[in-house]
């Protein structure tokens, strides 16, 4: 793939939400800095903080991201840490993930819910002679963290140009590299971008070199589409919260409210609810305070049927004959919490907006999270990934996480503790 | 200093798609929270982000009548914490404000607690920005909340950028910040036991132009102290403090007279106004567009104290 040579026009404004994934000197919090700086995201009062740090040195951007004084003490980052920006043409969500400590578990938790993902690689850690060129561990693992959890687009922003001899052949051997690497992992690669956090080459305003025609990170950033679930094909709605008109109790009319899943809905459709498996149709569909003619994926619905049905929080509303409901199904495992997966130990389970008691009857193998290669293992402890097997205690409609994320994704609790254990990713009934 | 500015780089194309999905966002963790908890309340001061969330929630949760009017109660009480320090004009808006929507109103008095003697002051005129907490916690088991919804924005401060949209609070309502429920996607983790509670926070991904960008779209009412009005001020340590019967005139000070407006409205003992000609929304949009410091920077007294300020009294409980 070609850098890109211009950028396309962007047609959705939503904001884009992007994690950073990078090891602790890979300069991303460099390049979080120096994307906040040259979009004026710092205020004078933040800048005075830091100028008083530097005592007449630059400043350091890297501690435009310093978090809390539990970290500054042990000066580690422990927790994702959320960042805003604008340029003129969109609103930026930066969901800076740790790169050390807890790795998997906060790269999972930026990642869940992301746009896109800038994958830092620092090119003064790589041996740019040797053929084929080793890539670093841990950009393999950021890569396949983001491409397991169906993050849209992957970028990777390769750091500290500045450094290096000569950038031009430098930059061209590590961009194969990484395009082998992509291939061979089935990862759509959105962009490579060569840059200098350090100095701000190429990180705002593009690079004015011979070698490189591409567009700078932050253009590459504002042409790339938010997450969108499909709008065609059959309807999906988890129903969120059931509101009664007027006060008291009786047979008054009900809004089932729910965030589309996918599809669209107008009034007229025959729908079918789950778990009931009862049919109805849509005599009005609303947004907010208004009624509407249609609503689509990604908006929130209000549902009136045309006859009163026993519907609550936590069933689906859907296109007839398209559920395909599971008890026992195949999943891949994100172990969260300090205390190991138990296997045959009751947990609860979050799928759309219903809590269910599950149980792991089986965990398959484990994932080598620099490969994503299955090894044969029977336990998975905090920060490991694993293909698993569950049983629920009442029948989900679950869907395949790779074609839907909302019908694809569940959360572990512990019930002792309320912790959030471990995230699911769908893969198929079992 | 920063990088030069043009106005080009901070204007953002004047689209309201960006909007349009903070607030599909919003209205979604509304109704999420009445829908998991049994006895929720919104957190409302008469501030500008709590009059947001307030908008937002009538969107949630209430339906239009014939004459664009939002019709129907909502499902919550509204619930202040009244410090007995607030500027009047806040409290005769707060008051109004919830005659005219016809909503319940809980208010914690800071004055109770201190008759109580659960909140002792060192010294009469000392900031009770600081107290809320225990007059919030009490309110909150007074009235036995299971959740509270609030304005907080992650882009206020840094101890804020870690927060959790469901921010889960123990039974002294502490914040644990090393404990913080890791949160994917919308699978939200609303479980809690008897005796904790859980902060929900609708507008986490607004910055500060958002909201005023929303206050103009959706013609939003304010207290009258967000425009600019003249007002008797003291300039101390490159703040204008306002001067009140809690912030009296201390040796070598003068009075003036200087045109402002307040960005956030708090305590009186710890809030300051910024001079500004702004009159309406549009023009604050304007000027935040141009602003160079931080909104709790410029107008609060009590979060200069130090690095750490709002982690800390965040960590005790406070908004």
């Amino acid at each position: 793939m070609a850098p890109l040579a211009t950028v396309p026009v962007i047609k959705d404004h939503r904001a884009l939400r992007f994690l950073t994934a990078g090891s602790v000197d890979d300069g991303k919090s460099t390049l979080i800095g120096r994307l906040l700086y040259d979009s004026r995201a710092i205020l004078a009062d933040q800048l005075d903080t830091l100028e008083k740090k530097a005592a007449g040195a630059p400043i350091d951007l890297s501690l435009l991201t310093d978090g809390l004084e539990a970290e500054r003490e042990q000066g580690i980052t422990i927790d994702v840490a959320y960042r805003y920006f604008a340029t003129k043409q969109r609103k930026f969500i930066i969901a800076d993930a740790p790169g050390h400590e807890q790795y998997t578990r906060n790269m999972v938790t930026a990642a869940a819910g992301s746009d896109a993902a800038v994958v830092l690689v620092d090119i003064t850690k790589l041996d740019v002679s040797a053929k084929p060129l080793p890539l670093l561990p841990q950009t393999r693992r950021h890569a396949l963290l983001a491409h397991l959890l169906r993050v849209p687009s992957i970028v990777f922003a390769v750091n500290k140009l500045d450094a290096v001899a000569d950038p031009a052949h430098a930059f061209t051997t590590v961009r194969h590299a990484l395009l082998d690497f992509a291939e061979q992992a089935g990862i759509t690669v959105a962009g490579i971008i060569p840059v200098s956090a350090l100095r701000g080459d190429n990180v705002t305003q593009p690079l004015d070199a011979a070698w490189y025609q591409g567009p700078s990170l932050l253009q590459l950033l504002e042409s790339l589409p938010p997450a969108q679930e499909r709008k065609d094909g059959d309807l999906l709605i988890p129903v969120q919260y059931v509101a009664r008109e007027g006060e008291g109790t009786g047979n008054q009319p009900r809004t089932l409210w729910g965030r589309i899943a996918h599809g669209r809905v107008k009034a007229g459709d025959s729908v079918q609810l789950f778990p009931s498996g009862l049919s109805a149709t849509v005599a009005q569909v609303r947004l907010a305070g208004d009624v509407v003619d249609e609503a689509e994926a990604g908006q929130s619905a209000g549902i009136v049927l045309d006859r009163q049905l026993d519907v609550s929080r936590g069933d689906w509303i859907a296109t007839p004959q398209t559920i395909h409901e599971a008890q026992r199904f195949s999943a891949t495992l994100a172990w969260l919490d300090t205390e190991p997966a138990q296997v045959g130990r009751k947990y609860w389970v979050r799928h759309g907006n219903r809590w269910v008691q599950a149980r792991i009857t089986s965990i398959e193998s484990r994932l080598d999270i620099h490969t994503l290669d299955a090894i044969d293992a029977h336990q998975l402890a905090v920060n490991e990934i694993g293909h698993v097997i569950i049983e629920t205690q009442q029948p989900l409609p679950v869907e395949a996480y790779e074609s839907n994320r909302i019908g694809g994704s569940l959360i572990i609790v512990d019930p002792a503790s309320n912790r959030t254990s471990g995230a699911l990713l769908v893969k198929g009934a079992a | 200093m920063n990088a030069p500015l043009t106005v080009e780089q901070l204007l953002p194309e004047l689209d309201h798609t960006h909007l349009d999905w903070l607030e599909e966002e919003a209205i979604f963790i509304l109704r999420e929270t009445v829908a998991a908890f049994e006895r929720p309340a919104l957190l409302f001061s008469g501030g500008k982000d709590s009059c947001v969330v307030l908008r937002l929630a009538e969107k949630a949760f209430k339906s239009k009548s014939g004459e664009g009017q939002y019709k129907g109660r909502l499902p919550f009480p509204l619930l202040h914490v009244d410090t007995g320090h607030n500027f009047p004009e806040v409290i005769e808006f707060r008051d109004r404000r919830v005659a005219e929507m016809g909503e319940r109103l809980v208010v914690g008095h800071l004055e109770d607690s201190i008759q109580r003697g659960t909140i002792r002051l060192s010294h009469p005129l000392e900031s009770r920005n600081n107290h809320q907490t225990v007059a919030l916690l009490e309110a909150i088991e007074e009235h036995r909340f299971d959740v509270l919804m609030g304005g907080a924005r992650r882009d206020e401060e840094k101890a804020r950028a870690k927060e959790r949209i469901f921010s889960h609070r123990d039974s002294f309502g502490q914040w644990q910040p090393k404990e913080q429920r890791p949160e994917l996607w919308t699978l939200f983790n609303t479980r809690i036991k008897p005796g904790e509670h859980m902060r929900a926070f609708p507008i986490s991904n607004w910055t500060e132009l958002d909201v005023w960008l929303y206050i103009a779209r959706e013609n939003i009412p304010l207290p009258s102290l967000y425009f600019a009005h003249n007002r008797k001020v003291i300039r101390r340590k490159g703040l204008l403090v306002p001067l009140t019967e809690v912030t009296p005139l201390e040796a070598g000070e003068s009075v003036e007279t200087a045109e402002v407006r307040f960005r956030t409205v708090g305590d009186m003992t710890c809030t300051c106004p910024v001079e500004s000609p702004a009159l309406t929304a549009t023009d604050i949009v304007a000027e935040t567009l141009k602003v160079t410091i931080s909104e709790r920077g410029a107008t609060r007294m009590d979060d200069r104290t130090s690095d750490a300020s709002m982690e800390r009294r965040k960590k005790e409980g406070y908004f």
